[in-house]
């Protein structure tokens, strides 16, 4: 081994042992599994400038055939009003054309008074919700006090920022209802944090803001505004092949969020297009 | 996509900007406030890079308070400038560099007022007026046509008001709102934001 030491390659890869004893498998497992201890320890992509070079990866996959066909499309939105905030999503994961799933929950009860709503990568969203969840408990457990809406989203926030230009994919809202009322923000993974009373997240937002701006006024009543978001979201369903599946809406009230449906979006296809028939013959 | 617009006088400092918070093409929001009030007689508008912005101006405006806490006194609008411009030419030296732009604005009770123009590439320059983004490139034909030494803050708003009629009238993209503040020896004030709604109330000019 003298030798390999003069010549400086008793590191290289091909010096090293094959044989892997305890104390290897314990460091390899460690390097690949921290973050169940830290969950701030999440590896990087195992290459330099991930964001840049992912794209390059990604652009490339007609050539190379790897390509990273990322969880995506969405429907996802939430609203203030007059009886607090109603948040409404599908429930379709998709992997480029591929469905994954039509039951995927969307909507993550972080505790009684705290909703986020996921879209973007499916895996980075709920990684990130549970991270969220436990910062909001320790918070709880460590002040005596529900942590508001506010300082929630600017964990998010932070954490978003922490890891921008690194590939994260995430376009999220945060509604609670806290000492300053009712809240609604919207965290993505670029960083950027807004408190407001409407917002559509996703691919099949633009179809849902349609529905939602002309409906929307502030002092709706509470079941205009569940059925105004259930609605919204139908109708993205019904334009954007990445949204579909169940069709969930919660209600932030004073007291904690209550879960007000979950319909299978053929159902209300069905049920719109008889309420349409039947407006039609009674018009004529 | 954003814009913002800074016009200094003999005795204030005038910044406006758009109220839009757009992402890919969709207005996420018609009332964003762009311009912060760092401290009595300091403020700093940025817009660029969505993230970068809040959270480079939340670093700096905190350090200028702590700065306050520390030594019993402000930093004056021309150190202010100085601090943001060497913190965000560090950042762009590193991994994880900061693209905003913006403008410190101050008045000074010795100096008087300041106005420094800051760029994502941290090139800083005091200036009488000048803009940031697409909305600015129309809004400089105008200051130079309209300001002097001595212009007045009603002449400043108008000038800013002439800004963005413009900017609405050629400018491809939609910015309906601008928010207007004004710091002088009085401090901060607010002023009424130049809005569509606004403008169209008034008789054609």
């Amino acid at each position: 081994m003298a030798l390999a030491e003069i010549c400086k390659i008793s590191n290289a890869p091909y010096m090293r042992r094959t044989a892997w004893d305890l104390s290897d498998v314990e460091e390899d497992l460690k390097a690949h599994t921290s973050n169940l201890a830290n969950p701030y320890t999440l590896a990087a992509p195992p290459f330099e400038n991930p964001m840049h070079n992912l794209n390059l990866i990604q652009a490339n996959a007609d050539k190379t055939g790897i390509k990273i066909d990322f969880d995506h499309g969405t429907t996802t939105l939430g609203f203030k009003y007059k009886g607090g905030v109603i948040l409404a999503v599908d429930s379709r994961a998709t992997g480029g054309q591929y469905i994954g799933s039509q039951t995927m929950k969307k909507i993550v009860e972080i505790n009684q008074f705290l909703l986020g709503t996921l879209a973007g990568g499916a895996a980075d969203c709920v990684y990130w919700d549970r991270v969220l969840s436990k910062e909001c408990r320790l918070h709880e457990l460590r002040n005596k006090e529900r942590i508001s809406v506010a300082a929630a989203s600017k964990i998010m926030a932070n954490i978003a920022h922490e890891y921008k230009g690194m590939g994260l994919s995430m376009g999220m809202m945060l509604a609670g209802y806290d000492k300053r009322g009712p809240g609604l923000y919207y965290v993505d993974s670029e960083g950027s944090r807004t408190p407001g009373n409407l917002f559509s997240v996703g691919s099949g937002s633009l179809f849902a803001y349609g529905v939602l701006d002309s409906g929307y006024h502030w002092d709706l009543e509470d079941d205009v505004a569940q059925e105004l978001g259930r609605r919204a979201i139908y109708h993205a369903t019904f334009r954007d092949a990445y949204s579909g599946g169940i069709i969930r809406v919660y209600h932030m009230t004073p007291t904690g969020w209550i879960k007000i449906s979950e319909t299978d979006c053929m159902e209300l296809h069905y049920k719109y297009e008889e309420q349409k028939a039947q407006a039609a013959a009674a018009a004529q | 996509m954003e814009t913002l617009l800074g016009i200094k006088g003999p005795d204030f400092v005038m910044l406006a900007a758009d109220t839009t918070h757009a992402r890919s093409i969709v207005v996420m929001k018609d009332d964003q406030n762009k311009i912060h009030k760092v401290s009595n007689n300091l403020l700093i508008s940025t817009i660029g890079e969505s993230g970068d912005t809040e959270q480079f101006t939340e670093f700096i405006s905190k350090n200028i308070a702590l700065y306050k806490m520390r030594n019993g006194y402000d930093l004056s609008p021309h150190a202010a400038a100085h601090f943001t411009r060497k913190n965000l030419a560090e950042y762009l030296r590193s991994r994880t560099p900061y693209q905003v732009f913006m403008f410190v604005a101050g008045y000074d009770p010795n100096d008087g007022p300041e106005l420094t123009f800051i760029d994502y590439l941290a090139s800083a320059k005091s200036v009488n007026y000048a803009g940031h983004g697409y909305g600015a490139i129309f809004a400089s034909s105008i200051y130079d046509r309209y300001w002097h030494p001595k212009i007045t803050q009603d002449e400043a708003y108008d000038v800013l008001k002439k800004c963005v009629v413009e900017i609405q009238k050629r400018l491809v993209i939609n910015l309906p709102n601008f928010n207007v503040s004004v710091v002088d020896k009085d401090g901060v004030k607010n002023l009424d934001p130049i809005t569509a709604k606004s403008l169209a109330a008034e008789p054609a000019a």
